[in-house]
């Protein structure tokens, strides 16, 4: 098992490598790069305050020493300081990760929840009327904008029913709540962006399990267990429905680039302070440095969840960890 | 032809399919003839109409400078149709290359081609958009290419996949051995007979492709208004929530027929491609 992680773990060391390089680049083909943005505002900055500036951020430098100069920077965590407010931006970045992490993770618990039993359900009585309908539910899962569901849930339940707030993660009074009515606050204004974010991914779920499971019920060791008359029950749980989470498991890993990346549209449309808002706002003031944070910690991020998701399935499947 | 009629048959036989292919071809038509159908110029503004629900003379209500919305939508369909297939070919061009190279020649080629799609498929995909978006301007070719250039994994994948197996084939070597060149081996001999699961894959990406742009309209970093599109349509749909919900509706719902339709064909598609399927072929 160590010898496995630790292999993964080398793996790792190009890939950010990797990320890191294609971040500078892509920031660098900016026309100008990130000084003119910065100055092209105002015609009265001179060019003195333009070389200036270009010292600052150490743009006088050739590239690579440039881009050498931003990864010792990097592993320090250091990413310079926001264009914007002049804050630094890894402090910028910290205080938005709770609240996008807490949203992902309740997503992907209601994910499986829903989707698994929902796949397993299908498979098991494949061509049945609620296969049907759940693939119908599946298609259309796929092909729906998620800003799009969120605008007609607001509408349903904010603006008609009024029942749920559609923006914000609090209240505005709730320095007078009590601590009971600030969770229940709280959770109200979670359940909607948590909703829409795990839409897409239930549907993609439910169709990975039912053909995971699919395959698992055609096996021989299926047959056999049917063949010795164990319970349906039994074979389906015991017997079948370990082996298909195996596959399923990894799909935790595959899903996270797309849950952060997705953070950006409904967290912007909800209003909700997390690291999709504040790379939307970075990108629109062309903040630079944050975009390059924001970028390089989410692609980080999404390693550790394929890392999290090749352990976890060595962890429950003996002949990954042999290979 | 013979092949041709199979698929078709094939294809004909998922009756969803069915419905979404005519779905895409129907939409196709709607945005070839925009001018001639859209009941109004989209980019009219009227200011005594300004955010009427939908009646008689506005079909689909107006928007909040008065602007029909049905010709909107009729005219936005142009903008989802052209982001559609430029990205995906963009898509399929590199995709193809780097997947034929590296499943081709294998080895240390494939090796560090294909950590160079790992690493972009580690880059949360919407924030590498949203990126090169604010460094380049935001407007309809922009996206096309920056679609193209994050959507390409995929293809090369399956392309390199199709790639390793194909080159182990009794007609590959034959070709080599009467001394066919490298580059005809792979375009003329290899390519044409991988490219089923890339046309499935293709299909997928371009309702992938409308969706993406239709996120990045109503973020306002697509096609910029007065020119409608199904995203920036959106946008005032969420500027109006309280009093419009029209506008909120019929973009979004556009957007989903048209996604799914091409999700449906994809599907169809896949199934009638797979020659594994093909033994239980009547006739």
């Amino acid at each position: 098992m160590l010898p496995y992680i630790a292999k993964r773990l080398l793996l790792m060391i190009p890939l950010t490598f990797g990320i890191t390089l294609i971040t500078f680049i892509v920031i660098h083909l900016a026309p100008g790069g990130p000084v003119e943005v910065q100055t092209e505002m105002s015609l009265k900055v001179s060019a003195q305050a333009r070389d200036n500036l270009k010292k600052l951020y150490g743009l006088d430098k050739p590239l690579h020493i440039q881009y050498i100069d931003w990864l010792k920077r990097f592993i320090k965590l250091d990413f310079g300081k926001s264009f914007v407010d002049g804050r630094k931006v890894i402090d910028k970045i910290i205080e938005r990760i709770p609240i996008t992490l807490t949203i992902n993770i309740l997503a992907l618990i209601l994910i499986f929840i829903v989707a698994i039993p929902i796949g397993i359900l299908s498979a098991t009585k494949q061509y049945s009327l609620f296969d049907k309908l759940s693939t119908v539910f599946v298609f259309i899962g796929f092909s729906t904008p998620a800003f799009w569901l969120a605008l007609l849930l607001m509408i349903l339940f904010g603006v008609y029913m009024g029942i749920l707030p559609i923006s914000g993660i609090q209240s505005i009074d709730v320095s007078d709540m009590g601590p009971f009515e600030r969770i229940t606050d709280w959770i109200k204004h979670l359940i909607l962006p948590v909703s829409v974010s795990a839409f897409g991914g239930i549907a993609g779920l439910s169709r990975y399990s039912r053909s995971s499971m699919l395959e698992v019920i055609r096996q021989d060791y299926i047959r056999t267990a049917r063949a010795k008359g164990l319970p349906e029950s039994t074979v389906i749980f015991r017997h079948a429905f370990r082996n298909a989470l195996m596959p399923i498991i990894t799909i935790i890993g595959l899903s996270v680039p797309g849950l952060i990346g997705g953070g950006v549209i409904f967290e912007t449309i909800f209003a909700i302070p997390g690291m999709g808002q504040l790379f939307y706002a970075s990108t629109m003031a062309r903040d630079y440095p944050t975009i390059m944070g924001i970028l390089v910690i989410g692609a980080v991020l999404t390693l550790i969840g394929n890392l999290i998701a090749d352990i976890s399935y060595a962890v429950v499947d003996p002949r990954v960890r042999k290979q | 032809m013979r092949l041709l009629k199979i698929i078709l048959r094939r294809f004909s036989k998922n009756k969803l399919s069915v419905i979404g292919g005519i779905t895409v071809l129907t939409l196709i038509t709607v945005s070839l003839f925009a001018p001639f159908i859209s009941p109004y110029d989209p980019t009219e503004i009227d200011v005594y109409n300004v955010l009427s629900p939908p009646c008689k003379a506005h079909l689909l209500g107006t928007d909040e400078l008065g602007r029909d919305l049905l010709s909107r939508i009729i005219w936005g369909s142009r903008v989802s149709l052209k982001v559609g297939f430029v990205a995906v070919g963009i898509a399929l061009i590199i995709g193809i290359t780097i997947g034929s190279i590296a499943g081709f020649y294998g080895g240390k080629m494939d090796a560090v081609l294909m950590r160079f799609v790992d690493i972009m498929l580690a880059f949360p995909t919407f924030f590498l958009i949203l990126a090169i978006i604010a460094i380049l301007e935001p407007n309809i070719f922009t996206i096309m290419a920056v679609i193209g250039i994050t959507s390409w994994m995929d293809v090369a994948r399956l392309v390199r996949a199709e790639f390793l197996t194909l080159k182990e084939r009794d007609f590959v070597d034959a070709a080599r051995a009467i001394g066919v060149s490298n580059r005809r081996l792979i375009f003329r001999h290899i390519l044409p007979n991988a490219l089923s699961p890339v046309f499935v894959a293709a299909t997928f990406g371009v309702a992938g492709a409308i969706l993406v742009e239709s996120g990045l309209s109503f973020l306002g970093l697509g096609v910029q208004p007065p020119d409608p599109s199904w995203g920036n349509i959106l946008t005032s749909g969420k500027d109006n929530i309280e009093v419009a919900w029209w506008l909120s509706l019929y973009p979004g719902f556009a957007i989903l027929i048209t996604v799914l339709s091409y999700n449906l064909v994809g599907e169809g598609l896949r199934d009638a491609l797979d020659p594994r399927l093909w033994g239980a072929e009547e006739d």
